[in-house]
């Protein structure tokens, strides 16, 4: 099939271009460990309230500066409501639904992903400055979906 | 220009016979009554959400964002493209669709309209504020469910009237090259139907049995990949036939060629190929899929990138050729060339020019780990508000322009062509504020989908409040734009002067040799059960050997 020569240039910039890209794409996310949330456990949504260590939502210190969160996010709330760490905490969070679909995001950090009934879903992230941080559900998840937000304070 | 042609309109064949004619009206009509609807809903979304107004106590914001969403984004698009689709293929098959095809195609509207109002019903009953992405376990009526099977299975018939008007003028016209439109019309049918299929599995056996009470749970992570199984190629059932406006209809209206025929088809195949197999990239931020899947994935997404940089080349080398020919001159002087009082041409070429963010943020959209900058934040709305809202949109415009008045037999007047230019400055103007707001709000992690909120007065909240009303005013500029519009069109249906329009079919400029392998349909089809069955096979098997436990319905609004 006859391509037109200015053609061929434009389409191998355009595949190199994208070559590039996925490669350091796939760099990002196996070599340098920044893949996306995919954790892979799981849990009864009936039963979350129940279930160690979401019966007892909160933060519970595991290194000399780290700390996991384990945390519920339900229609419409997070639990715990009230959280502080020190500044340059890392702070791993685990957080289950158990009902609908939510998100979990802290506006200004990459800590963004989904929040599914049956799945418990992880991000971690280094907290460097103080400040009160804002985390909102950003899944439509009901009537007071906009309501759905809590804070975590770095000191 | 000519726009307005004094021609004695009996000795002109109608380019599209009456009885087909109707038929693509009946389509275009009610896309645009559910436009009005739709844009009137967005409208007021835009404003609640800015702090402008508040909603009457009888209605809530979700109830009119799941109305915006299936009107614009399900009902418009779909029946517009099948009204435009139909009629293009009768306007290159001679002129007519046959008994069989319009069977077909009308017993389509039909399934399409019923399905229709039974969405729209359920909703207005504030029974499915599910959102059109409706993800379990948020659970709607019954009804709502049916009613998009209905749609979908619908659409599916018109399909089959578009196959039905292929293999006729194949049988007629042994060992000829089928013409441009109708192949590609074919081409995007094929991939719909192929698209529609796992969202059609998870209505009829997961969702509708589980709101009936039949089944107590569901199974969230199935349900979702088969919703974004269909959920990526419907992106490219809107392009689709927008492209098609551009490869065939494009050229004519500036008086051109055609650029490449068989390029053309190739690049309708290699969408049909790799718009399908990418459902993981909308997923990315989830539990439960692992991190190596969704990367195969995002790699087949970014493939798609070749037909549109192939299309705009295409597009950009019809122009050029085209203002040289009629005599520009220089690095750029050809683009002075070009007709841009032609609304017909202006309209789409605004919208081609809003596609170039709009690709490029949709690479950054399907990359695996940029994504979490804007999952879910209202960047993602801004982002296919310049895709669907404008590009797609315009050139659906640009298209209505010319093809309603060759439906109804009338002309498109001095008058409406400026009324129309109007429209589109007022619509791109719209488009553009809303859209820059929500992109930069979304960057610094404004949520999509939320009614009005300043999270308790939080300072983050506080600062996104500037941008909400400027998103809010880009909403009422485009309130008017879509006001303006269905007023020309009333305009062109009922009122404009009688007379012949031409229904613009590009061609070649000399005649070129197409490889026969574009046309053998099992080949491709074959090839795309393979690309499927690679990408989703496994990850299916697993999610149905390693199920969650189960969600039962909840109701919460």
């Amino acid at each position: 099939m006859h391509l037109h020569r200015f053609e061929k240039i434009w389409l191998m910039l355009g595949a190199g271009g994208l070559a590039l890209f996925i490669v350091l794409l796939c760099v990002n996310a196996f070599a340098m460990g920044m893949a996306p949330p995919s954790n892979m456990e799981m849990i009864d949504p009936a039963k979350v309230t129940e279930t160690p260590p979401f019966d007892k939502p909160g933060l519970k210190q595991v290194g000399e500066k780290e700390y996991d969160a384990y945390m519920t996010a339900f229609a419409f709330g997070f639990s715990p409501t009230k959280m502080e760490v020190p500044a340059g905490s890392t702070v791993n969070f685990h957080v289950t639904s158990p009902d609908v679909i939510h998100g979990f995001q802290i506006p200004g950090t990459n800590v963004n992903f989904m929040v599914m009934p049956g799945h418990i879903n992880s991000a971690t992230y280094t907290f460097d400055k103080p400040g009160e941080y804002l985390i909102i559900c950003n899944e439509y998840c009901g009537a007071g979906h906009q309501v759905m937000a809590t804070t975590i304070i770095v000191k | 220009m000519v726009i307005a042609r004094k021609v004695e309109t009996d000795r002109l064949p109608a380019a599209v016979e009456r009885s087909s004619a109707r038929l693509g009206l009946a389509y275009i009509w009610v896309a645009y009554i559910a436009f009005g609807l739709a844009a009137l809903a967005g409208m007021m979304q835009g404003m609640v959400r800015g702090g402008i107004m508040e909603l009457p106590s009888w209605t809530n914001y979700y109830q009119i964002l799941t109305a915006h969403g299936v009107l614009m984004a399900l009902i418009f698009t779909t029946f517009f493209i099948v009204g435009f689709l139909i009629t293009g293929v009768a306007r290159t098959t001679g002129g007519r669709l046959h008994g069989t095809a319009l069977g077909w195609g009308w017993a389509g509207w039909i399934l399409m309209v019923v399905g229709t109002m039974m969405a729209v019903v359920t909703i207005l009953r504030n029974e499915a504020s599910v959102l059109y992405t409706f993800y379990a376990p948020l659970k709607a009526s019954p009804y709502f469910y049916i009613g998009a099977a209905l749609l979908v299975v619908g659409s599916w018939f018109a399909g089959f009237g578009v196959f039905a008007s292929y293999r006729k003028w194949k049988r007629e016209h042994k060992g000829e090259l089928s013409p441009l439109f109708v192949f590609m019309s074919v081409t995007t049918f094929v991939m719909w139907i192929i698209a529609t299929l796992p969202v059609a599995v998870e209505v009829i056996f997961q969702l509708i049995p589980w709101s009936l009470g039949i089944s107590p749970t569901i199974n969230i992570m199935l349900s979702r990949t088969l919703f974004w199984f269909f959920g990526h190629p419907l992106v490219y059932f809107w392009l689709m036939p927008a492209y098609i406006a551009w490869y065939v209809c494009v050229p004519r209206i500036i008086g051109g060629h055609v650029f490449s025929d068989s390029l053309s088809r190739l690049a309708f195949i290699l969408l049909l190929l790799f718009s399908i197999p990418v459902g993981f990239h909308h997923q990315l931020m989830e539990p439960g899929i692992s991190a190596g899947w969704k990367m195969i994935h995002v790699t087949l997404t970014l493939i798609v990138v070749i037909p549109s940089l192939m299309t705009a080349f295409s597009m950009f080398a019809v122009f050029e050729t085209t203002g040289r020919k009629k005599g520009g001159i220089g690095l750029f002087g050809w683009l002075k060339k070009l007709p841009w009082t032609d609304v017909r041409f202006f309209a789409p070429f605004v919208g081609m020019l809003f596609f170039i963010p709009g690709g490029a943020g949709g690479i950054i959209n399907a990359s695996n780990q940029i994504n979490a900058v804007v999952h879910n934040t209202i960047w993602v709305t801004g982002h296919f508000h310049i895709t669907v809202g404008a590009a797609v949109a315009l050139t659906f415009f640009g298209v209505s322009f010319w093809l309603i008045p060759v439906l109804t037999g009338r002309t498109l007047t001095r008058t409406a062509n400026r009324m129309g230019m109007v429209q589109t400055v007022f619509w791109a103007v719209g488009m553009f504020l809303m859209s820059f707001a929500m992109h930069t709000m979304g960057l610094q992690g404004a949520p999509r989908r939320t009614d009005y909120t300043t999270y308790m007065d939080h300072p983050t909240a506080l600062g996104w409040m500037d941008y909400q009303r400027m998103m809010a005013f880009g909403g009422g500029l485009l309130f008017v734009a879509a006001i303006l519009l269905i007023l020309i069109l009333l305009y062109l249906t009922f009122y404009a002067p009688k007379g012949y329009t031409e229904y613009p079919i590009g061609e070649t400029e000399k005649k070129q040799q197409v490889p026969r392998f574009l046309e053998r349909w099992p080949v491709w089809i074959g090839l795309v059960a393979f690309l499927i069955v690679m990408a989703y096979g496994y990850p299916i098997m697993e999610q149905l050997q390693h199920q969650a436990p189960g969600s039962p319905p909840f109701k919460t609004w």
